[in-house]
């Protein structure tokens, strides 16, 4: 498992010392807002599906932005919103180890048995 | 995902050689695949998307003033919160852009710096001043359109983040573009002729600058080759502009009013529409910093930065209080 590489809250992530915009006065100045991933859920009863990502300063202003940014057309009826910094995701380099032994386990699909007509509904 | 961390895994990066890398990355294009930000990918892939998503999203987000120029201004009620929504559209192709170009590993801060130093481009065509209502309209039927027209194959880019970021703009594009005819077609069928006369003025000032939104002729576009060949473009600037005057010649005559171009004509033999010569001397100054409302736009955008930054540190504050008071 690989860790998303993302700063802590309220530090930039300047790099190529090009960062900073403009000499800013006082306190946070000048950081980026942390980076949340926004999944929806299109209506009752299904999945949330992950649909894109946005800046935002805290949990409750990422959800309203999320609101704004992915449900303009009554795309959803839910939201989740969550630090991209605290997802966990697979390595790439790892896809055959993880993946490829469920490529010949035909078995564990109903289309592997061959039934009698009368019964082929199970 | 839609994450900004691009470094492939240590694992990954001992078990193969640059050149074995390369050669199963274009072989993963030539099989159609998408790739995501944290496959491996040459350098120049990688440069040459941040680039154009870059740009593409400046393109979204400086794209919200000359249409904005009209929002207080709009006609009716019905058409001020026809524009609202399309303004409020663009600026979510920008985030949905941005986000897509932070996942190959630039910050937020770099492209808006890259945009407000100069240093990055954006469409050429919000360099035009929107005079009159109708401009609104024509942006609407004339620039969306050959924006759909390019974004359409972008749909299918091999850079997923990029291709999924753009079958939802091309979504929500199609009404920017009917709008537009919509109410281009309501002036000129049930408008006095000043409106018709309107119409015709904002068609003749347009046309050209959006011939030009489709790049540089192929034979001036050196980056095309290789883009076509990642699957980051899919079709060629001139083939796409000569679609796009196929249906506009169309469309004009459905609203009535003439494209100012007098060698446009049909060709039977080519099938397809000859038309003029774009003023690319025209093109290449408006894009090196002198068009008409190059600087206007810049200062605009630096403004609305420099305004917002306390806006940017009173919530990063408020969060961090917040934060400290849940802990307490």
């Amino acid at each position: 498992m690989t860790r998303e590489a993302l700063p802590s809250p309220g530090q930039g992530r300047d790099g190529e010392g090009s960062g900073l915009l403009r000499p800013q006065a006082t306190g946070s100045a000048g950081a980026e807002w942390p980076l949340w991933e926004v999944f929806v859920r299109p209506k009752a009863g299904l999945d949330h599906k992950h649909c894109g990502s946005l800046h935002a300063p805290d949990a409750s202003a990422a959800v309203q932005f999320a609101r704004d940014v992915y449900t303009r057309r009554q795309e959803g009826t839910s939201l989740w919103v969550v630090r991209s910094d605290q997802i966990h995701a697979s390595d790439p380099a790892d896809k055959e180890a993880l993946f490829d032994p469920m490529a010949d386990k035909v078995y564990r699909h109903p289309s592997f048995y061959t039934l009698p007509a009368a019964v082929d509904h199970l | 995902m839609y994450t900004q961390a691009m470094d492939i895994g240590p694992a990954e990066a001992k078990r193969h050689e640059p050149a074995e890398l390369e050669a199963r990355f274009e072989a993963r294009i030539d099989a159609g695949d998408f790739i995501e930000p944290k496959d491996w990918m040459p350098a120049h892939y990688r440069k040459t998307l941040v680039r154009q998503i870059s740009q593409h999203a400046h393109s979204e987000i400086v794209g919200m003033l000359p249409e904005g120029n009209w929002l207080t201004r709009a006609p009716t009620l019905k058409r001020k919160t026809i524009l609202l929504a399309k303004v409020q559209d663009e600026a979510g192709h920008g985030l949905y852009l941005y986000s897509a170009a932070e996942t190959l590993g630039t910050s937020r801060d770099q492209m808006t710096e890259a945009l407000l130093s100069g240093r990055a481009k954006y469409s050429s065509i919000f360099n035009y001043p929107t005079l009159a209502w109708a401009d609104v309209g024509v942006i609407g039927w004339l620039v969306d359109g050959a924006a759909i027209m390019n974004q359409v194959p972008l749909t299918r880019c091999s850079y997923a983040p990029y291709a999924r970021a753009m079958v939802r703009v091309c979504r929500e594009e199609s009404f920017h573009q009917r709008q537009g005819f919509d109410a281009l077609l309501t002036m000129m069928t049930q408008g006095t002729e000043a409106q018709r006369t309107m119409v015709q003025d904002a068609v003749d000032r347009w046309w050209w600058p959006s011939l030009m939104m489709f790049g540089p002729p192929d034979a001036d576009s050196p980056n095309s080759a290789q883009s076509m060949r990642w699957g980051i473009k899919r079709n060629s600037n001139d083939e796409l502009r000569q679609k796009f005057v196929d249906a506009c010649a169309e469309q004009a005559k459905v609203l009535g009013v003439t494209l100012p171009d007098p060698d446009l004509k049909w060709n039977e033999s080519r099938g397809a529409h000859d038309f003029g010569a774009v003023d690319w001397a025209e093109f290449w100054r408006v894009v090196n910093g002198d068009g008409p409302c190059n600087r206007e736009r810049l200062a605009a955008r630096s403004q609305a930065w420099d305004d917002g930054a306390w806006v940017r540190d009173a919530a990063l504050a408020h969060a961090h209080k917040q934060r400290h008071k849940e802990a307490a």
